[in-house]
């Protein structure tokens, strides 16, 4: 489908000047000021943590193949599930979608030059850059045992890991993480174009505020909580271990109260980015905006107040613990108004099936499974008994890969011509799409059944009789390690060979597609005012050629 | 009941099938919106599909009030449905009975110390009799770990410094995974057990081949005068400590004017920190106990304490 060059049109050709081409300095990217740039020097970090951590899951889910110990001792097993946690959630799903399209696509969005503060936005990467270095130093030197939550007291006293070293890869990065939620809140409330009011911003920006709320106000949090966990480990000052007189379950109070908003840093920029693409992609006005917006906020406020549902069996009151149940289950009434929303959209539309639209199927599905599975946890009874189990590896693991990371692909096959100026093979892409899909399908649903049987977490061996459903998962896993390695492949391919896109390959609404691909160094010559509203399919929008001064040579 | 491919763990104690039950009824709703979904994206896949390049949607409506405030009401009604349900369940699961039997449950990286009523001691098994409730008390000498019986379908964290409990009451003789399900370092994975649940004639049976060199009451005892305790929790007047006969489950007054229920909670307390909670009309001189004395020793010296009788009415 991405032959959209209506038959008879002139051959699209690369615009002349464009933000790639401008300068090719070293110096210049690394001390460039321009968001786009800055969302490059994003996709290639999280690009290596991604494969880090897909690294030590890939031993975790062969070491899983078999019931005993085999591949690993117990130590280094451990040392591999807390790296996964800890890289794949601090340094590739937190900053993801955020920091490489919220960057580099968002500012385009609103008609903007660029984002609000253009030096912070370049701190923010040298201050992820600066706590992923802690994180790729702590796995030189042995990696960390504690699993990405920290719980005290075996943190902070009975760990013999590189436990501050970890924790200070979490706390820089977390001003990285502040630092670009700050920038992007005020870009939103004062860099709009004209005519773009709060109800006509593309959802996707909707999703990036409501994630900047919750990465302004929730990070301070965990930076304070691993900050006094090193402070009890480092000079032994009681905080959280009782024998200096501290209480265990307090961390965990803390740690939550970020750590929950947290799984909506990662899922609300994905949720942002389905709304776009579905609507995109069924050439149709997106059902129920109002409410798509508003469940964005309300998920992010209500995400605030669910952390006790960690709690059901840490000693918690039963009370608090109906409160943050009852809560809980209320995020479930937003979600599904996005998921009933999205369908909506699709009705009597205009369906077509590329790369981006497969990967936003996917995650409506994936998601629902993550979200519903979400439910049975947040019930009281049920969780006593799959609390800890793999249960809760599968439901969060949907969440986040199925959810998270199916978005970041959806996200990247629609920005790709954008960013690139250049088409990816369409066969390849769209085989990836089901690969992915049918891969981590296998790999995580055994583990539902495997974690309502009794399975723990975090076990490094397990009795026999679970050896089946593991080697689905394990086998799984395989197959979806193989299958991310797919769109690496075409996705660089692509940027020299890949046909070219034109300024608007999918025929999209959007300030972003008006622009030349790759977009000019300064975006819009002129501050684009915008009289549609969000969305407007009514009418059949072309794939221009690149302007006229462009082609003359 | 090893080597064999489950779909679904055993049903062993009497919470396991109400447990189920939700379970269910939860699976069977999130398999309906499942389906639905499904069924959805396929049917709008096929009959909307774009079929020439410059295909238009047939419609550009972006809103019905009424359809979305009713597929906003429905998730909501159901979600009150199950909140309450699990409420109800939760409340049911630790609902410790009159009369349960106690246990006294001790982690320590990597393994389980369980203390029978009846003084016998275990390590990572657990004999239970079926049809009896049980209670443990459960304490850590180190980080947090959580006592996870899948079949009977309960689990409660273990957490250093205080004290936490679990009820069950087993239905079904047999053989039972136990496991450590909060991650407690290197060996968390073999801080696993069994408990055993057995007929009540076997269990007397088992216990009888247990040898028991002294009851919890008589090791509390020994601890208690080797401790010096009985220097100043005695009846004489004017001993510097409350004496402690028969106070077990009754209330105290506190220094601050407060009342307290003495249980094992408030002894352990009073072991560990005995200034954080003084009794009224006693001085501030008991030195603490922490680190000195094992958890284990605590449970003993509380089950003493619990056996001392009233002397109130003797004098």
């Amino acid at each position: 489908m991405s032959t959209v060059v209506k038959k008879g049109a002139p051959e699209h050709r690369m615009p002349l000047h464009h933000f790639l081409n401008a300068t090719y300095t070293v110096k210049s990217w690394f001390l460039t000021m321009d968001h786009k740039r800055v969302g490059l020097l994003y996709l290639f970090s999280i690009g290596f943590f991604f494969l880090i951590g897909g690294t030590f899951a890939s031993l975790i889910r062969l070491e899983l193949a078999t019931p005993e110990a085999d591949l690993m001792e117990a130590d280094q097993y451990n040392v591999a599930f807390s790296m996964h946690g800890i890289v794949m959630i601090f340094f590739f799903l937190i900053p993801s979608i955020p920091a490489v399209f919220g960057n580099f696509i968002m500012p385009l969005m609103i008609g903007a030059k660029d984002v609000a503060f253009p030096k912070l936005n370049l701190t923010s990467w040298y201050l992820f850059i600066f706590g992923g270095s802690f994180g790729v130093l702590t796995t030189l030197l042995g990696g960390v045992d504690t699993g990405w939550t920290f719980y005290t007291p075996f943190s902070s006293t009975y760990s013999n890991t590189n436990v501050l070293l970890a924790g200070m890869a979490a706390f820089i990065a977390g001003f990285s993480s502040i630092l670009t939620g700050l920038n992007f809140m005020v870009t939103i409330h004062k860099m709009r174009a004209p005519g773009i009011t709060w109800f006509k911003m593309p959802l996707f920006v909707w999703g990036m505020y409501a994630t900047s709320l919750i990465m302004v106000l929730g990070t301070p949090v965990i930076a304070i909580t691993l900050g006094l966990m090193m402070v009890e480990r480092g000079f032994g000052i009681g905080i959280f271990d009782p024998a200096l007189g501290g209480d265990p379950v307090l961390f965990q109070h803390l740690f939550w109260f970020y750590s929950h908003p947290a799984v909506y840093i990662m899922i609300l920029p994905g949720m942002g980015v389905i709304s776009e693409v579905i609507a995109a992609f069924s050439r149709k006005r997106i059902f129920g905006y109002d409410f798509i917006a508003m469940s964005s906020v309300s998920i992010a406020v209500l995400g605030f107040f669910v952390w006790g549902h960690h709690l059901f069996v840490s000693g918690q009151s039963i009370y608090a613990g109906m409160v943050f149940s009852f809560i809980t289950m209320l995020v479930a009434v937003p979600s599904a108004v996005k998921v009933f929303s999205w369908m909506a959209t699709m009705h009597k539309g205009s369906v077509s099936y590329d790369a981006p639209m497969l990967y936003a199927l996917g995650f409506i599905g994936l998601f629902s499974v993550g979200g519903l599975t979400g439910v049975f946890l947040a019930i009281m009874g049920l969780d006593i008994h799959m609390h800890d189990t793999y249960f809760v590896v599968a439901h969060f693991h949907y969440v986040m890969v199925g959810g998270a990371v199916t978005a970041f692909m959806a996200a990247i096959h629609f920005w790709w011509p954008k960013m690139t100026g250049r088409m990816y093979p369409e066969g390849w892409s769209r085989f990836a799409a089901f690969l992915i899909f049918a891969g981590f399908n296998l790999t995580f649903f055994p583990q539902f059944i495997v974690g309502y049987l009794g399975m723990p977490r975090r076990y490094h061996v397990y009795p026999e009789e679970w050896q089946l459903l593991n080697v689905m998962s394990s086998a799984g896993a395989t197959i979806l390690a193989a299958a991310f390695i797919v769109p690496l492949i075409y996705m660089i391919w692509s940027l020299k060979n890949g046909k070219i896109a034109g300024p608007n390959p999918w025929r999209a609404t959007g300030l972003e597609w008006i622009l030349s691909s790759p977009p000019p160094e300064h975006n819009f010559p002129s501050t684009p005012i915008v009289r549609e509203e969000p969305y407007d399919y009514g009418e059949v929008i072309d794939n221009p050629v690149h302007k006229e001064e462009d082609e003359k040579v | 009941m090893k080597n064999q491919f489950q779909l679904h763990p055993e049903i062993a104690s009497t919470v396991a099938l109400d447990v189920d039950l939700l379970y269910f009824f939860v699976v069977a709703i999130s398999v309906f919106f499942m389906a639905l979904i499904c069924v959805l994206i396929f049917v709008f896949a096929m009959k909307y599909r774009r079929k020439t390049e410059d295909q238009q949607a047939e419609s550009q409506s972006h809103g019905n009030l009424l359809l979305e405030i009713v597929w906003s009401a429905i998730p909501l009604v159901l979600m009150l449905i199950m909140f309450v349900w699990g409420v109800y369940l939760f409340f049911k699961v630790y609902q410790i009975p009159n009369g349960a039997m106690e246990y006294y449950v001790v982690g320590k990286q990597w393994m389980w110390h369980i203390q029978h009523p009846t003084g016998q001691r275990e390590i990572n098994e657990m004999h239970v009799p079926i049809n009896t409730p049980v209670k443990l008390t459960m304490a850590s000498e180190d980080v947090i770990h959580s006592f996870y019986v899948p079949a009977f379908r309960v689990k409660n964290d273990v957490i250093p410094g205080r004290y936490t409990s679990l009820t069950f009451e087993a239905t079904k003789p047999g053989e039972y995974h136990l496991f450590c399900a909060e991650y407690c370092g290197t060996e968390h994975s073999l801080m696993i057990g069994s408990v055993y649940a057995m007929e009540q004639e076997d269990y007397q049976n088992w216990l009888g081949g247990g040898l028991v060199d002294e009851s919890p009451e008589e090791a509390g005892a020994r601890l208690f005068s080797q401790l010096n305790c009985i220097t100043c929790h005695s009846d004489q007047a004017g001993a510097r400590g409350p004496s402690l006969n028969g106070k077990f489950g009754t209330e105290e007054v506190l220094k601050s004017g407060e009342r307290i229920l003495i249980d094992e909670a408030y002894i352990r307390e009073s072991i560990v920190n005995p200034r954080i909670r003084l009794v009224a009309g006693y001085p501030a001189i008991m030195p603490t106990y922490q680190g000195q004395i094992t958890e284990t020793n605590i449970f003993n010296l509380i089950s003493y304490i619990k056996s001392l009788p009233s002397t109130e009415g003797a004098q």
